[in-house]
């Protein structure tokens, strides 16, 4: 095999790419929070509008959505062969268990807690994704001679519905305890570990963990109450 | 103390297996646990029944033989100890203690509570020395050392290969035990030589066994008799990742 594809057939590999692909999706995360932040705006949409129109147009932007695609496929599609790996090296099941004894639930459910967020970002592109790339959208002109697709609009809709922000809010939790284990064990997984800056790393992550996904979630609760 | 034992009874590597109850009385607090399972084997051969067959030596904590899952954790409730370290004043008077063989693809179980840990051994030999050219006797302290990087070496040195690591990762990892035998070469001056062929060829090892892939839940090191840090599975992977990148085994 060639040594390349043997590096990344290992499990150790594997993990790797686990890492990688979740650093980069914490970088998106951030991005993403800071553009929903115009909703808060006070303009009934126009820099929210201008800004979703900016995202859906421009060509860097577009490299770096299909980067994130690619990242959010990879992450799902190597977890699931790790964990079909990782079933294999227990074939056979303790009758008791205790592993609350020696380990956090958090990292021990990632792929239960990493569903509930697959399922999210299936619902989450489907309500406003699909439907700016190709649905029938409201337009809206702001005096420049743009026609602008209304987005604002379908988002402050969708904010409206008291089970729609219940599923974000709840989605956030998850991503929120998904993450409290995912940001500090991506960095292990990389070998970046070392009593300088490990402490560090696992207070940002806590603190990331919590922060995010809670601006997330403020927004659909802002606008529900709006 | 009198207590009541569900002990896993398994015939040989085919058999299905299963759990049969027992009865023990007159265990004295001061007991190790291997000693109330010869209490109870005794009671066995005197009924003419099969004893249970564990796997023992040293019952000093140093030799690693001693498995047993213990009500839910390897080794027992106790941290830091081997199940021979582990006494009876550790439980209490009438209760239930359920004991299992380690469970793993790398392992299997070879009768009752004893396992094969075999592919421990074919990981070590996979990668895990160092090739020394025979000759005189070297001084002392002729390659110097610092006591920091000695000492962390001494550490990952002291895994005793009990495979309590695989045994309470939700996966049946090996992380933990090969990156402390990875370690304890990679550390020193002697290991540098067969550095890079080592940690690719123990890890291939590892996988080809069929142990699982870490999620860093750190149970391992939690259940560790011997304290081996997560630190060292971060050491064997940059040894992994430096290793595949420069190694010149393309």
């Amino acid at each position: 095999m060639n040594w390349f594809v043997a590096t990344f057939s290992s499990t150790i590999g594997r993990k790797v790419m686990m890492s990688i692909t979740g650093l980069f999706l914490i970088i998106f995360l951030v991005g993403h929070v800071s553009g929903n932040f115009l909703l808060f705006k006070n303009d009934g949409g126009q820099a929210f509008n201008e800004y979703a129109l900016f995202m859906t147009t421009n060509p860097i932007v577009k490299i770096l959505s299909i980067i994130t695609y690619v990242a959010i496929l990879g992450h799902v599609a190597v977890s699931i062969i790790l964990q079909i790996h990782n079933r294999k090296a227990r074939p056979v099941n303790y009758a008791v268990a205790n592993p609350s004894a020696n380990s956090p639930w958090n990292s021990r459910n990632m792929g239960i807690l990493g569903t509930f967020i697959l399922i999210f970002i299936v619902i989450h592109m489907q309500n406003f994704w699909y439907q700016m790339q190709f649905g029938e959208m409201p337009m809206v002109n702001y005096g420049d001679g743009v026609e602008y697709k209304n987005l604002y609009l379908i988002v402050a809709e969708a904010f409206s519905v008291w089970w729609y922000v219940a599923i974000y809010v709840f989605s956030m939790i998850m991503l929120g305890i998904h993450l409290s284990h995912g940001f500090q064990s991506a960095f292990q997984t990389l070998g970046i570990n070392h009593k300088k800056y490990t402490p560090f790393i696992k207070k940002l992550g806590l603190a990331f963990s919590i922060l995010v996904p809670a601006a997330f979630a403020s927004i659909p609760i802002y606008m529900f109450f709006l | 103390m009198k207590l009541k034992l569900k002990i896993w009874r398994q015939k040989n590597t085919q058999d299905k297996g299963n759990f049969k109850a027992y009865d023990v009385d007159d265990i004295s607090p001061d007991m190790s646990f291997l000693e109330m399972i010869d209490v109870l084997n005794e009671q066995l051969e005197t009924k003419g029944e099969e004893p249970v067959h564990f796997d023992h030596d040293c019952r000093e904590g140093i030799c690693g033989m001693c498995s047993m899952h213990i009500n839910g954790r390897p080794h027992g409730p106790q941290q830091g100890v081997t199940t021979c370290q582990l006494h009876m004043r550790s439980f209490s008077d009438g209760d239930t203690i359920t004991i299992e063989p380690w469970r793993a693809q790398g392992f299997p179980v070879l009768r009752d509570l004893m396992v094969d840990r075999s592919a421990f051994d074919r990981i070590i030999q996979a990668g895990g020395y160092v090739s020394v050219n025979t000759g005189g006797t070297p001084d002392a302290n002729e390659i110097p050392i610092p006591k920091s990087i000695a000492d962390e070496a001494f550490n990952a040195a002291t895994c005793i290969g009990c495979g309590a690591c695989v045994a309470a990762c939700k996966n049946a990892s090996a992380s933990l035990f090969v990156s402390a035998k990875i370690s304890q070469l990679a550390l020193l001056p002697q290991g540098q030589v067969e550095r890079k062929e080592r940690a690719e060829k123990m890890i291939a090892q590892m996988d080809a066994e069929g142990f699982g892939a870490c999620t860093n839940t750190g149970a391992c090191s939690a259940e560790c008799p011997k304290g081996i840090s997560l630190s060292n599975i971060a050491r064997m992977n940059r040894e992994f990742l430096t290793a595949k990148a420069s190694s010149d085994n393309a």
